[in-house]
Protein backbone atom coordinates (compact mmCIF):
# COMPACT_ATOMS: atom_id res chain seq x y z
CA UNK A 1 0.00 0.00 0.00
CA UNK A 2 1.33 3.52 -0.82
CA UNK A 3 0.86 5.60 2.02
CA UNK A 4 0.60 8.93 0.28
CA UNK A 5 3.27 10.61 2.82
CA UNK A 6 5.98 10.95 0.58
CA UNK A 7 6.61 12.17 -3.46
CA UNK A 8 9.89 10.10 -3.06
CA UNK A 9 7.77 6.94 -2.27
CA UNK A 10 5.22 6.81 -4.91
CA UNK A 11 8.29 7.85 -7.52
CA UNK A 12 10.47 4.51 -6.14
CA UNK A 13 7.35 2.35 -6.31
CA UNK A 14 6.84 3.32 -9.86
CA UNK A 15 10.37 2.73 -10.89
CA UNK A 16 11.11 -0.73 -9.29
CA UNK A 17 7.42 -1.75 -11.18
CA UNK A 18 8.27 -0.17 -14.22
CA UNK A 19 4.98 1.39 -14.69
CA UNK A 20 4.22 4.84 -14.60
CA UNK A 21 2.97 6.74 -11.12
CA UNK A 22 -0.57 6.80 -12.58
CA UNK A 23 -0.67 3.13 -12.90
CA UNK A 24 0.54 2.28 -9.84
CA UNK A 25 -1.95 4.62 -7.69
CA UNK A 26 -5.20 3.72 -9.63
CA UNK A 27 -3.87 -0.33 -8.64
CA UNK A 28 -3.61 1.24 -4.91
CA UNK A 29 -6.31 2.87 -4.58
CA UNK A 30 -8.78 0.18 -6.09
CA UNK A 31 -7.68 -2.16 -3.28
CA UNK A 32 -8.46 0.66 -1.42
CA UNK A 33 -11.88 1.64 -1.66
CA UNK A 34 -12.65 -1.88 -2.54
CA UNK A 35 -13.72 -0.52 -6.20
CA UNK A 36 -12.65 -2.08 -9.49
CA UNK A 37 -9.98 0.17 -11.63
CA UNK A 38 -12.51 0.21 -14.52
CA UNK A 39 -14.69 1.54 -12.07
CA UNK A 40 -11.76 4.17 -10.80
CA UNK A 41 -11.14 4.96 -14.37
CA UNK A 42 -14.93 5.92 -15.41
CA UNK A 43 -15.14 8.13 -12.13
CA UNK A 44 -11.86 9.70 -13.24
CA UNK A 45 -13.01 10.01 -17.30
CA UNK A 46 -16.34 11.87 -15.53
CA UNK A 47 -14.47 14.24 -14.10
CA UNK A 48 -12.18 15.05 -16.80
CA UNK A 49 -15.18 15.32 -19.12
CA UNK A 50 -17.15 18.00 -16.25
CA UNK A 51 -13.17 19.99 -16.83
CA UNK A 52 -13.92 19.67 -20.89
CA UNK A 53 -17.22 21.15 -20.23
CA UNK A 54 -16.27 24.07 -17.40
CA UNK A 55 -13.56 25.01 -20.22
CA UNK A 56 -16.62 25.01 -23.05
CA UNK A 57 -19.31 27.11 -20.55
CA UNK A 58 -16.37 29.35 -19.31
CA UNK A 59 -15.56 30.64 -22.84
CA UNK A 60 -18.90 30.73 -24.13
CA UNK A 61 -20.14 33.71 -21.93
CA UNK A 62 -18.75 37.33 -20.52
CA UNK A 63 -21.97 37.21 -17.88
CA UNK A 64 -20.14 39.02 -14.80
CA UNK A 65 -20.04 36.96 -11.16
CA UNK A 66 -22.34 37.42 -8.49
CA UNK A 67 -20.10 40.08 -7.01
CA UNK A 68 -19.78 41.84 -10.47
CA UNK A 69 -15.91 41.59 -10.23
CA UNK A 70 -14.94 39.28 -12.59
CA UNK A 71 -16.25 37.68 -15.72
CA UNK A 72 -15.09 37.91 -19.53
CA UNK A 73 -11.59 37.77 -19.38
CA UNK A 74 -11.32 34.66 -20.98
CA UNK A 75 -12.92 35.80 -24.28
CA UNK A 76 -11.00 38.22 -24.16
CA UNK A 77 -7.70 36.49 -24.44
CA UNK A 78 -9.32 34.25 -27.32
CA UNK A 79 -10.61 37.23 -29.15
CA UNK A 80 -6.62 38.64 -28.47
CA UNK A 81 -4.89 34.91 -30.16
CA UNK A 82 -7.46 35.98 -33.12
CA UNK A 83 -6.29 38.94 -33.38
CA UNK A 84 -2.85 37.42 -34.91
CA UNK A 85 -0.63 39.73 -31.92
CA UNK A 86 -0.13 37.13 -29.24
CA UNK A 87 3.28 37.42 -27.82
CA UNK A 88 3.27 33.08 -26.53
CA UNK A 89 1.40 31.80 -29.55
CA UNK A 90 -1.50 29.56 -29.95
CA UNK A 91 -0.47 27.17 -27.44
CA UNK A 92 -0.15 29.39 -24.25
CA UNK A 93 -2.79 31.70 -24.85
CA UNK A 94 -5.23 28.36 -25.59
CA UNK A 95 -4.34 27.46 -21.66
CA UNK A 96 -4.52 30.83 -20.43
CA UNK A 97 -7.80 31.44 -21.96
CA UNK A 98 -8.77 27.74 -20.12
CA UNK A 99 -7.17 28.48 -16.65
CA UNK A 100 -9.06 31.69 -16.69
CA UNK A 101 -12.42 30.23 -18.06
CA UNK A 102 -12.65 27.27 -15.68
CA UNK A 103 -12.10 30.12 -12.54
CA UNK A 104 -14.61 32.46 -14.14
CA UNK A 105 -16.89 29.80 -14.58
CA UNK A 106 -16.26 28.60 -10.75
CA UNK A 107 -16.83 32.44 -9.81
CA UNK A 108 -20.79 33.06 -11.58
CA UNK A 109 -21.78 29.34 -9.75
CA UNK A 110 -20.60 27.31 -12.36
CA UNK A 111 -20.24 23.80 -12.37
CA UNK A 112 -16.36 22.97 -11.80
CA UNK A 113 -14.22 19.90 -10.36
CA UNK A 114 -12.54 21.38 -7.58
CA UNK A 115 -8.87 20.34 -7.76
CA UNK A 116 -7.51 20.23 -5.56
CA UNK A 117 -9.72 23.21 -4.27
CA UNK A 118 -12.81 25.45 -6.41
CA UNK A 119 -10.54 28.50 -5.87
CA UNK A 120 -7.35 26.78 -8.08
CA UNK A 121 -9.49 24.57 -10.34
CA UNK A 122 -8.28 25.92 -13.70
CA UNK A 123 -4.67 24.96 -13.45
CA UNK A 124 -5.36 21.53 -13.66
CA UNK A 125 -7.95 21.38 -16.97
CA UNK A 126 -5.83 24.34 -18.28
CA UNK A 127 -2.53 22.18 -18.94
CA UNK A 128 -3.80 18.87 -19.41
CA UNK A 129 -6.97 19.55 -21.74
CA UNK A 130 -4.53 22.19 -23.71
CA UNK A 131 -1.89 19.63 -23.88
CA UNK A 132 -4.71 16.99 -25.02
CA UNK A 133 -5.97 19.07 -27.88
CA UNK A 134 -2.77 20.52 -29.27
CA UNK A 135 -0.75 17.36 -29.31
CA UNK A 136 -3.83 14.80 -29.82
CA UNK A 137 -2.61 12.50 -27.30
CA UNK A 138 -4.99 9.95 -26.24
CA UNK A 139 -7.78 10.81 -24.03
CA UNK A 140 -7.26 7.52 -21.82
CA UNK A 141 -4.07 8.72 -21.78
CA UNK A 142 -4.82 12.46 -19.99
CA UNK A 143 -7.27 10.72 -17.82
CA UNK A 144 -4.84 8.43 -15.97
CA UNK A 145 -2.56 11.21 -15.74
CA UNK A 146 -5.32 13.04 -13.11
CA UNK A 147 -4.22 9.60 -11.15
CA UNK A 148 -1.11 11.01 -11.13
CA UNK A 149 -1.46 14.65 -9.92
CA UNK A 150 -4.14 13.72 -7.24
CA UNK A 151 -1.37 11.42 -5.94
CA UNK A 152 1.00 14.31 -6.08
CA UNK A 153 -1.85 16.29 -4.07
CA UNK A 154 -2.67 13.87 -1.50
CA UNK A 155 1.35 14.34 -0.63
CA UNK A 156 1.03 17.89 -0.56
CA UNK A 157 -2.24 17.60 1.52
CA UNK A 158 -0.56 14.64 3.82
CA UNK A 159 2.48 16.47 4.41
CA UNK A 160 1.84 20.27 4.44
CA UNK A 161 -1.88 21.52 3.20
CA UNK A 162 -4.03 22.36 -0.13
CA UNK A 163 -5.92 24.99 2.14
CA UNK A 164 -5.29 28.54 1.48
CA UNK A 165 -7.16 29.37 4.97
CA UNK A 166 -3.95 27.24 6.66
CA UNK A 167 -1.36 27.69 4.13
CA UNK A 168 -1.66 30.57 1.86
CA UNK A 169 -2.22 30.37 -1.69
CA UNK A 170 0.95 28.46 -2.81
CA UNK A 171 -0.90 25.87 -0.51
CA UNK A 172 -3.89 25.91 -3.21
CA UNK A 173 -2.64 27.45 -6.86
CA UNK A 174 0.73 26.17 -5.79
CA UNK A 175 -0.44 22.88 -5.60
CA UNK A 176 -2.66 22.79 -8.19
CA UNK A 177 0.18 24.28 -10.56
CA UNK A 178 2.65 21.29 -9.00
CA UNK A 179 -0.20 18.79 -9.42
CA UNK A 180 -0.50 20.06 -12.89
CA UNK A 181 2.97 19.94 -14.13
CA UNK A 182 3.60 16.52 -12.58
CA UNK A 183 0.31 15.45 -14.48
CA UNK A 184 1.31 17.24 -17.95
CA UNK A 185 5.34 15.03 -17.50
CA UNK A 186 3.93 11.89 -17.77
CA UNK A 187 1.35 12.78 -20.51
CA UNK A 188 4.73 13.94 -22.29
CA UNK A 189 6.36 10.36 -21.99
CA UNK A 190 8.71 11.68 -18.62
CA UNK A 191 9.68 9.44 -16.05
CA UNK A 192 8.26 9.12 -12.44
CA UNK A 193 11.59 11.13 -11.20
CA UNK A 194 10.68 13.91 -14.06
CA UNK A 195 7.71 13.55 -12.65
CA UNK A 196 8.82 14.69 -9.07
CA UNK A 197 10.87 17.12 -10.20
CA UNK A 198 8.39 19.35 -12.34
CA UNK A 199 6.66 18.72 -8.87
CA UNK A 200 9.29 20.50 -7.11
CA UNK A 201 10.39 23.33 -9.60
CA UNK A 202 6.51 24.59 -9.76
CA UNK A 203 6.13 24.63 -5.78
CA UNK A 204 9.48 26.49 -4.90
CA UNK A 205 8.83 28.86 -7.33
CA UNK A 206 5.24 29.89 -5.66
CA UNK A 207 6.34 29.69 -1.99
CA UNK A 208 5.73 32.39 0.23
CA UNK A 209 2.62 33.22 -1.85
CA UNK A 210 -0.05 34.57 0.24
CA UNK A 211 -4.13 34.41 0.71
CA UNK A 212 -5.68 37.65 -0.04
CA UNK A 213 -8.42 37.62 -1.70
CA UNK A 214 -10.57 41.03 -2.38
CA UNK A 215 -13.69 40.62 -0.19
CA UNK A 216 -13.00 37.31 0.80
CA UNK A 217 -14.47 36.05 -2.70
CA UNK A 218 -13.03 33.55 -4.73
CA UNK A 219 -11.76 36.32 -7.64
CA UNK A 220 -9.41 38.73 -7.09
CA UNK A 221 -6.87 37.34 -7.53
CA UNK A 222 -7.58 34.49 -7.61
CA UNK A 223 -8.99 34.24 -11.39
CA UNK A 224 -6.02 35.49 -12.43
CA UNK A 225 -3.20 33.80 -10.21
CA UNK A 226 -5.22 30.27 -11.89
CA UNK A 227 -3.87 31.38 -15.24
CA UNK A 228 -0.14 32.02 -13.57
CA UNK A 229 -0.41 28.91 -11.80
CA UNK A 230 -0.99 26.99 -15.46
CA UNK A 231 2.08 29.20 -16.83
CA UNK A 232 4.60 28.13 -14.05
CA UNK A 233 3.65 24.27 -14.14
CA UNK A 234 3.97 24.60 -18.02
CA UNK A 235 7.76 26.51 -17.22
CA UNK A 236 8.41 23.53 -14.65
CA UNK A 237 7.00 20.61 -16.72
CA UNK A 238 9.51 21.84 -19.53
CA UNK A 239 12.11 22.08 -17.44
CA UNK A 240 11.79 18.31 -15.87
CA UNK A 241 10.89 17.21 -19.35
CA UNK A 242 14.67 18.49 -20.54
CA UNK A 243 16.05 16.80 -17.59
CA UNK A 244 16.81 19.54 -15.35
CA UNK A 245 16.95 18.17 -11.63
CA UNK A 246 15.77 20.01 -8.64
CA UNK A 247 18.47 19.80 -5.92
CA UNK A 248 16.14 20.30 -3.00
CA UNK A 249 13.52 17.01 -3.51
CA UNK A 250 10.30 17.40 -4.00
CA UNK A 251 9.17 16.20 -0.47
CA UNK A 252 11.59 18.76 1.30
CA UNK A 253 10.12 21.49 -0.85
CA UNK A 254 6.40 20.43 0.18
CA UNK A 255 7.57 20.32 3.99
CA UNK A 256 9.44 24.18 3.77
CA UNK A 257 5.74 25.22 2.32
CA UNK A 258 4.22 23.43 5.07
CA UNK A 259 6.43 25.15 6.98
CA UNK A 260 6.24 29.19 5.09
CA UNK A 261 2.48 28.26 5.46
CA UNK A 262 2.74 28.24 9.31
CA UNK A 263 4.67 30.83 9.57
CA UNK A 264 2.69 32.77 7.63
CA UNK A 265 0.30 35.79 9.21
CA UNK A 266 -3.12 34.89 9.12
CA UNK A 267 -4.17 38.06 7.96
CA UNK A 268 -2.58 36.94 4.53
CA UNK A 269 -4.47 33.23 4.69
CA UNK A 270 -7.94 33.77 3.33
CA UNK A 271 -9.10 36.04 6.06
CA UNK A 272 -9.78 39.36 3.64
CA UNK A 273 -7.28 41.33 6.11
CA UNK A 274 -4.10 42.20 4.68
CA UNK A 275 -2.02 41.93 1.39
CA UNK A 276 -4.66 43.17 -1.80
CA UNK A 277 -7.59 43.09 0.30
CA UNK A 278 -6.08 45.25 2.14
CA UNK A 279 -4.86 47.76 -0.82
CA UNK A 280 -7.21 51.21 -1.07
CA UNK A 281 -9.10 50.14 -3.76
CA UNK A 282 -10.14 46.97 -2.59
CA UNK A 283 -11.71 48.76 0.65
CA UNK A 284 -13.15 51.07 -1.94
CA UNK A 285 -14.66 48.65 -3.60
CA UNK A 286 -16.13 47.46 -0.29
CA UNK A 287 -17.11 50.31 1.14
CA UNK A 288 -19.21 50.96 -1.63
CA UNK A 289 -20.68 47.54 -2.26
CA UNK A 290 -20.00 45.54 0.16
CA UNK A 291 -23.73 45.40 1.79
CA UNK A 292 -24.16 43.25 -0.53
CA UNK A 293 -22.09 40.12 0.33
CA UNK B 1 -8.26 10.54 1.81
CA UNK B 2 -8.18 9.61 -1.49
CA UNK B 3 -7.92 10.31 -5.24
CA UNK B 4 -11.17 11.83 -5.65
CA UNK B 5 -11.34 14.28 -2.67
CA UNK B 6 -8.17 15.82 -4.49
CA UNK B 7 -9.25 15.49 -8.27
CA UNK B 8 -12.87 16.01 -7.47
CA UNK B 9 -15.78 16.80 -6.36
CA UNK B 10 -17.97 17.79 -8.89
CA UNK B 11 -19.52 20.88 -7.73
CA UNK B 12 -21.06 24.60 -8.17
CA UNK B 13 -18.71 27.33 -7.52
CA UNK B 14 -17.36 29.32 -6.33
CA UNK B 15 -15.65 27.58 -3.29
CA UNK B 16 -15.08 24.35 -2.13
CA UNK B 17 -15.47 25.41 1.76
CA UNK B 18 -18.27 27.85 1.08
CA UNK B 19 -20.30 26.49 -1.33
CA UNK B 20 -19.79 22.54 -1.88
CA UNK B 21 -19.12 21.90 2.20
CA UNK B 22 -22.68 24.17 3.02
CA UNK B 23 -24.79 22.24 0.00
CA UNK B 24 -23.55 19.29 2.40
CA UNK B 25 -24.14 20.49 5.96
CA UNK B 26 -27.79 21.53 4.78
CA UNK B 27 -28.67 18.14 2.65
CA UNK B 28 -27.72 16.05 6.19
CA UNK B 29 -30.25 18.28 7.78
CA UNK B 30 -32.95 17.47 5.47
CA UNK B 31 -32.14 13.91 5.75
CA UNK B 32 -32.04 13.86 9.58
CA UNK B 33 -35.43 16.07 9.56
CA UNK B 34 -36.62 13.21 6.90
CA UNK B 35 -39.43 15.54 5.42
CA UNK B 36 -39.32 18.68 3.24
CA UNK B 37 -38.55 21.59 4.87
CA UNK B 38 -41.13 23.88 5.23
CA UNK B 39 -39.25 26.89 7.04
CA UNK B 40 -35.64 27.05 7.89
CA UNK B 41 -33.58 29.75 10.31
CA UNK B 42 -30.14 29.79 8.98
CA UNK B 43 -27.03 31.00 11.41
CA UNK B 44 -23.93 32.05 10.09
CA UNK B 45 -20.71 31.81 12.21
CA UNK B 46 -17.23 33.82 11.24
CA UNK B 47 -16.38 33.58 7.74
CA UNK B 48 -19.55 32.46 6.57
CA UNK B 49 -21.81 35.80 8.07
CA UNK B 50 -19.26 37.49 6.59
CA UNK B 51 -18.55 36.68 3.22
CA UNK B 52 -22.17 34.23 2.41
CA UNK B 53 -23.82 36.15 -0.56
CA UNK B 54 -20.86 36.25 -2.40
CA UNK B 55 -19.94 32.59 -2.16
CA UNK B 56 -23.34 32.00 -2.93
CA UNK B 57 -23.42 30.25 0.86
CA UNK B 58 -27.28 31.15 1.12
CA UNK B 59 -27.78 29.54 -2.18
CA UNK B 60 -26.05 26.74 -1.48
CA UNK B 61 -27.39 26.41 2.04
CA UNK B 62 -31.00 26.00 0.51
CA UNK B 63 -30.62 24.26 -2.48
CA UNK B 64 -28.94 21.27 0.19
CA UNK B 65 -32.37 21.77 2.11
CA UNK B 66 -34.17 21.22 -1.05
CA UNK B 67 -32.46 17.84 -1.82
CA UNK B 68 -30.03 19.22 -4.56
CA UNK B 69 -26.55 17.99 -5.04
CA UNK B 70 -23.62 19.48 -4.93
CA UNK B 71 -22.77 19.40 -8.71
CA UNK B 72 -26.90 20.39 -9.39
CA UNK B 73 -26.48 23.77 -11.38
CA UNK B 74 -30.27 24.67 -10.19
CA UNK B 75 -28.40 25.76 -7.01
CA UNK B 76 -28.03 29.18 -8.52
CA UNK B 77 -31.79 29.31 -8.53
CA UNK B 78 -32.34 27.69 -5.58
CA UNK B 79 -33.64 31.11 -3.74
CA UNK B 80 -36.18 31.57 -6.08
CA UNK B 81 -36.87 27.85 -6.27
CA UNK B 82 -37.52 27.80 -2.34
CA UNK B 83 -40.27 30.24 -3.01
CA UNK B 84 -42.22 28.52 -5.69
CA UNK B 85 -42.07 25.43 -3.40
CA UNK B 86 -42.85 27.61 -0.49
CA UNK B 87 -40.03 27.33 2.16
CA UNK B 88 -39.52 29.85 4.05
CA UNK B 89 -35.93 30.95 5.44
CA UNK B 90 -34.17 33.76 7.14
CA UNK B 91 -30.34 33.97 7.16
CA UNK B 92 -28.71 35.39 10.59
CA UNK B 93 -25.18 36.34 11.46
CA UNK B 94 -24.64 34.52 14.18
CA UNK B 95 -21.70 34.27 17.45
CA UNK B 96 -21.98 30.30 17.60
CA UNK B 97 -19.23 30.57 20.43
CA UNK B 98 -15.90 28.66 19.55
CA UNK B 99 -16.14 26.85 16.81
CA UNK B 100 -14.79 27.02 13.27
CA UNK B 101 -14.83 29.67 11.71
CA UNK B 102 -16.91 27.98 8.90
CA UNK B 103 -19.67 26.82 10.88
CA UNK B 104 -23.47 26.94 10.41
CA UNK B 105 -26.74 26.34 12.78
CA UNK B 106 -29.79 25.13 10.97
CA UNK B 107 -33.21 25.18 12.54
CA UNK B 108 -35.32 23.50 10.19
CA UNK B 109 -38.88 23.02 10.74
CA UNK B 110 -40.64 20.16 7.98
CA UNK B 111 -44.12 20.20 6.53
CA UNK B 112 -45.20 18.07 9.38
CA UNK B 113 -44.12 20.37 11.83
CA UNK B 114 -41.21 18.41 12.74
CA UNK B 115 -38.05 20.49 13.96
CA UNK B 116 -34.70 19.50 13.83
CA UNK B 117 -31.51 21.66 14.61
CA UNK B 118 -28.26 21.00 13.03
CA UNK B 119 -24.39 22.57 13.40
CA UNK B 120 -21.92 21.57 11.09
CA UNK B 121 -18.69 23.39 10.03
CA UNK B 122 -17.15 22.91 6.86
CA UNK B 123 -13.54 21.89 6.75
CA UNK B 124 -12.27 22.83 3.44
CA UNK B 125 -12.26 20.85 -0.03
CA UNK B 126 -15.75 20.63 0.78
CA UNK B 127 -15.23 18.45 3.79
CA UNK B 128 -17.49 18.69 6.62
CA UNK B 129 -18.17 18.05 10.69
CA UNK B 130 -21.59 17.85 11.86
CA UNK B 131 -20.69 19.51 15.33
CA UNK B 132 -24.51 19.51 17.22
CA UNK B 133 -28.22 17.27 16.40
CA UNK B 134 -30.72 19.35 18.50
CA UNK B 135 -28.97 19.23 21.64
CA UNK B 136 -27.02 16.60 21.18
CA UNK B 137 -22.53 17.41 20.74
CA UNK B 138 -21.71 14.92 18.19
CA UNK B 139 -19.27 14.56 15.81
CA UNK B 140 -19.55 12.85 11.96
CA UNK B 141 -17.94 13.59 8.38
CA UNK B 142 -20.47 11.58 5.94
CA UNK B 143 -17.30 10.13 4.42
CA UNK B 144 -19.39 6.76 5.59
CA UNK B 145 -22.70 5.01 5.89
CA UNK B 146 -23.67 6.60 8.81
CA UNK B 147 -26.88 5.67 11.35
CA UNK B 148 -27.87 8.47 13.51
CA UNK B 149 -30.02 6.28 16.21
CA UNK B 150 -31.83 8.37 19.28
CA UNK B 151 -32.61 5.88 22.11
CA UNK B 152 -32.74 5.39 25.42
CA UNK B 153 -29.53 5.54 27.61
CA UNK B 154 -30.05 2.20 29.10
CA UNK B 155 -28.28 -1.13 28.97
CA UNK B 156 -28.04 -3.18 26.10
CA UNK B 157 -29.58 -0.83 23.48
CA UNK B 158 -26.42 -0.84 21.87
CA UNK B 159 -26.00 -4.05 22.26
CA UNK B 160 -28.82 -4.86 20.26
CA UNK B 161 -28.18 -2.50 17.66
CA UNK B 162 -24.71 -3.55 16.84
CA UNK B 163 -25.56 -7.51 16.97
CA UNK B 164 -28.55 -6.56 14.48
CA UNK B 165 -25.20 -5.46 11.87
CA UNK B 166 -23.44 -8.17 12.94
CA UNK B 167 -25.86 -10.40 11.82
CA UNK B 168 -26.23 -8.85 8.26
CA UNK B 169 -22.62 -8.60 7.83
CA UNK B 170 -21.97 -4.85 8.43
CA UNK B 171 -18.94 -3.86 9.96
CA UNK B 172 -18.76 -0.87 12.14
CA UNK B 173 -16.31 1.70 11.30
CA UNK B 174 -16.37 4.05 13.93
CA UNK B 175 -19.38 4.53 16.72
CA UNK B 176 -19.95 6.52 19.44
CA UNK B 177 -22.85 6.99 21.67
CA UNK B 178 -23.69 10.48 23.55
CA UNK B 179 -26.50 10.89 26.40
CA UNK B 180 -28.32 13.50 27.57
CA UNK B 181 -27.93 12.21 31.35
CA UNK B 182 -28.08 8.91 32.87
CA UNK B 183 -31.05 7.39 31.72
CA UNK B 184 -32.50 10.06 29.47
CA UNK B 185 -32.20 10.01 25.77
CA UNK B 186 -29.47 9.72 23.39
CA UNK B 187 -27.87 9.45 20.27
CA UNK B 188 -25.61 6.78 18.69
CA UNK B 189 -23.52 7.63 15.86
CA UNK B 190 -22.18 4.43 14.08
CA UNK B 191 -20.20 4.85 10.40
CA UNK B 192 -20.42 1.42 8.57
CA UNK B 193 -18.38 0.43 5.95
CA UNK B 194 -21.22 -1.05 3.82
CA UNK B 195 -24.68 0.59 2.74
CA UNK B 196 -27.58 -0.26 4.76
CA UNK B 197 -30.87 -0.92 3.51
CA UNK B 198 -34.31 0.22 4.11
CA UNK B 199 -35.58 -3.14 5.59
CA UNK B 200 -32.33 -3.63 7.75
CA UNK B 201 -32.97 0.64 9.35
CA UNK B 202 -36.91 -0.52 9.66
CA UNK B 203 -35.47 -3.36 11.82
CA UNK B 204 -33.51 -1.28 13.81
CA UNK B 205 -35.90 1.27 14.12
CA UNK B 206 -38.33 -1.55 15.84
CA UNK B 207 -36.21 -2.41 18.37
CA UNK B 208 -37.21 -2.29 22.35
CA UNK B 209 -36.19 1.86 23.38
CA UNK B 210 -34.95 2.38 20.01
CA UNK B 211 -36.85 6.14 19.12
CA UNK B 212 -35.80 6.68 15.67
CA UNK B 213 -33.40 5.77 13.03
CA UNK B 214 -31.84 7.28 10.22
CA UNK B 215 -29.45 6.23 7.31
CA UNK B 216 -27.11 8.93 5.60
CA UNK B 217 -25.69 7.94 2.46
CA UNK B 218 -21.98 8.19 2.16
CA UNK B 219 -20.89 10.88 0.26
CA UNK B 220 -20.05 9.17 -3.12
CA UNK B 221 -16.26 8.62 -3.84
Amino acid sequence: MLTYKSVKEIADAAVKEQKNISDIVIAEQAVRLNRSVEELYEKMAYNFKIMKESVEEGLSSSQKSISGLSGGDAVKLKRHLESGFSIGGSFFNKMLQKAIAVSENNARMGRIVAAPTAGSCGIIPAVLITIFEEYSIPEEKVVMSLFTSAAIGMVIANRASISGAEGGCQAECGSASAMAASAAVELMGGTPIMVSNACAIALKSVLGLVCDPVGGLVEIPCIKRNAAGSANALAAAEMALAGIESIIPADEVIDAMGSIGNLMPRVLKETAEGGLAATPTARKLFKNKCCGW
Amino acid sequence: MNVFDIIGPVMVGPSSSHTAGAVRIAAVTRKLLGEDVKHAVIKLHGSFASTYKGHGTDRAIIGGLLGYKLDNPAIRESLKHAGDVGLEYSFEPADLGDVHPNTVLIEATGVSGKKIKVMGCSVGGGRIIIKRIDNFQVEFTGEYFTLVIEHMDKPGVIGAVTSVLGQNLINIAEMRDYRSYRGGSAVMIIETDQEICKSLIEQIRNLPDVYSVVGIEALEI
